[in-house]
């Protein structure tokens, strides 16, 4: 079955709302007992808050390390899923019910199988092996 | 398929089959392979090596058949090579299973699969996860047959841009797994309207464009036609689809007479009526009638009897205005809109007299979304010139004479302006 992380977009808010959102967690609890009865979820993390980020980038053999997110936009990921669903409209249905959906936005982004980046990586040029595929996931 | 010479019989013969049977051996060759990409290439080669076969062996009993089989053993080779299509392994079985049966046998329940296929088609075309320019590319290059080309003439667009929107949109509907399938029944209510937006709007991009390629927006307005058309057949029970054939064969009926022999626009009450096609007028009329007979009023099928009424009265003053008024109030009512409350406005004025008409006109003239609608002011003219307030007039057809672009509409404002300032 083909795999979707569902990426979790909200604006940053101050703490009265961010306090209220904070007790909406049975909501949470709850679609995550239901996904997982219907066997359709792989896990689910939420992250902390870009202010905690650091961003990482090789240039020329040198390693440079900055403060912050990748970019700095108004709404951030806050979180996300990894769901296993028949398909897109499924996979819609699932986004639809996160609870952050009412204030945020759920982008829902297919998962790429490691046997068809393999074959992409073949199609390329590259010389892998057939086992790496386990390695790759 | 263009450049059919008549006076060739398997050119003809092609022709005739790609209008006839391509989109359903299509749709049914998708669901099959599993792909569209592939299934696409796979009907596309058929086609042209058809060419080449007939004319060595002679067109085949069942032209149709024949290009099933031969789509079929080009997707399988396709699927051979293609090693990323999902279920590669049981599309190929089953593909090669059909392949080994000795003739397109009909089994009890093909009529229906076919049916299904294709809206399979329609509804995967339409798919509300695509963006509303690649639904509509999509729909027109495989329900249609339309090539990229013609496409992109009719949307005023870069051919290699069209290219890239439709690619696009088969790659997103294979990596995101979009269905190919009639949705269930708790959303095909949703999912038909979404469908039925992707038709409309390609008939109006055909209708309504004033520029680019003449030929081609017929195409488009036919093609919209079709498709109509088709979902008739498909969702007969649906009063909406009728409702929306009917409205786009009521349109389409004034083709011809909606621009002069300058290739200008030419409103509805200046048209030369000898130039509407009857028989479209009559078909709509037929769809419209079979529409409202579901009891089931929507959008598509008020319009389409605004039209109606439109159309059968000889002028504006025999027109049925009150009813016409009666009409655009239910359409507000299930889809609200400044302009159809102008429209409204209108009717009313038409129908009990322009103070009655203004007192609806007047507040809208406050609504920020109509600040720039021309036929606002040109309307409220008209209306403000027949209550007997010349001053106030002359004000409106000044401000619709500056908002208006197209000379023909700019100098019929100036004269009737000239006539309220002289009174």
């Amino acid at each position: 079955m083909p795999q979707y992380m569902l990426l979790v977009y909200q604006e940053d808010v101050d703490e009265a709302e961010q306090a209220e959102r904070e007790r909406t967690l049975p909501l949470f609890v709850e679609l995550h007992r239901s996904l997982k009865e219907a066997g359709l979820l792989v896990s689910v993390q939420r992250l902390h808050s870009p202010q905690s980020a650091t961003s990482v980038r090789v240039r020329d053999g040198d390693t440079e390390i900055t403060d912050g997110p990748f970019a700095v936009t108004k709404e951030i990921l806050a979180g996300y899923y990894i769901v296993e669903c028949a398909d897109l409209d499924e996979a819609l249905k699932q986004a639809a019910r996160v609870p952050a959906a009412v204030f945020g936005t759920v982008e829902v982004r297919p998962m790429m199988p490691a046997a068809e980046w393999l074959e992409r990586a073949r199609a390329a040029g590259a010389d892998v092996p057939d086992e790496a595929v386990e390695d790759m996931a | 398929m263009s450049g059919v010479h008549p006076a060739d019989p398997v050119a003809g013969a092609i022709a005739e089959t790609f209008r006839d049977e391509r989109a359903i051996v299509l749709a049914t060759l998708i669901r099959q392979s599993g792909d569209f990409q592939v299934a696409e290439d796979a009907v596309q080669e058929a086609f042209e090596s058809a060419l080449t076969v007939w004319r060595r062996d002679g067109i085949p009993n069942s032209p149709g058949a024949w290009i099933t089989t031969a789509a079929r053993r080009r997707a399988i080779d396709r699927l051979r090579r293609d090693r990323s299509v999902a279920d590669r392994a049981e599309r190929l079985a089953d593909l090669m299973r059909l392949d080994a049966q000795h003739e397109e046998v009909p089994s009890m329940d093909d009529e229906s699969s076919l049916v299904d296929d294709r809206l399979r088609l329609i509804f995967t075309c339409c798919h509300p996860a695509l963006a509303m320019p690649a639904r509509v590319a999509l729909t027109l290059r495989t329900l249609g047959g339309l090539t990229t080309a013609e496409i992109a003439r009719g949307f005023l667009v870069a051919e290699p841009t069209m290219g890239k929107r439709i690619v696009r949109a088969k790659r997103k509907i294979a990596e995101a797994h979009i269905p190919y399938r009639v949705p269930p029944d708790e959303e095909l209510p949703d999912r038909l309207r979404g469908v039925m937006r992707v038709v409309y709007l390609i008939f109006n991009e055909g209708y309504s464009a004033t520029g680019g390629d003449r030929l081609v927006r017929e195409e488009l307005c036919d093609e919209a036609i079709r498709l109509g058309e088709l979902l008739c057949r498909l969702m007969p029970d649906d009063s909406e689809v009728w409702g929306l054939s009917a409205l786009m064969l009521l349109h389409d009926a004034r083709r011809a007479a909606r621009v002069d022999s300058d290739g200008r626009y030419t409103a509805l009450g200046d048209q030369d009526r000898s130039l509407w096609d009857q028989d479209r007028i009559g078909e709509g009329l037929a769809r419209l009638y079979r529409a409202v007979r579901l009891r089931r009023p929507g959008e598509y099928q008020l319009q389409a009897a605004i039209t109606a009424l439109q159309i059968q009265s000889p002028d504006a003053e025999h027109t049925d205005w009150a009813q016409i008024a009666e009409l655009y109030g239910a359409l507000g009512r299930l889809t609200p809109s400044p302009v159809i409350e102008l429209n409204r406005s209108v009717a009313v004025g038409m129908a009990d007299g322009p103070a009655a008409g203004l007192a609806l006109l007047e507040p809208l003239l406050a609504d920020p979304a109509l600040e720039r609608y021309q036929p606002m002011y040109a309307a409220h003219a008209e209306l403000l010139t027949r209550a007997g307030d010349s001053t106030g007039a002359a004000r409106a057809y000044e401000q619709a004479i500056a908002l208006t672009e197209n000379a023909v509409e700019r100098s019929e404002l100036e004269r009737r302006l000239a006539a309220v300032a002289t009174e």
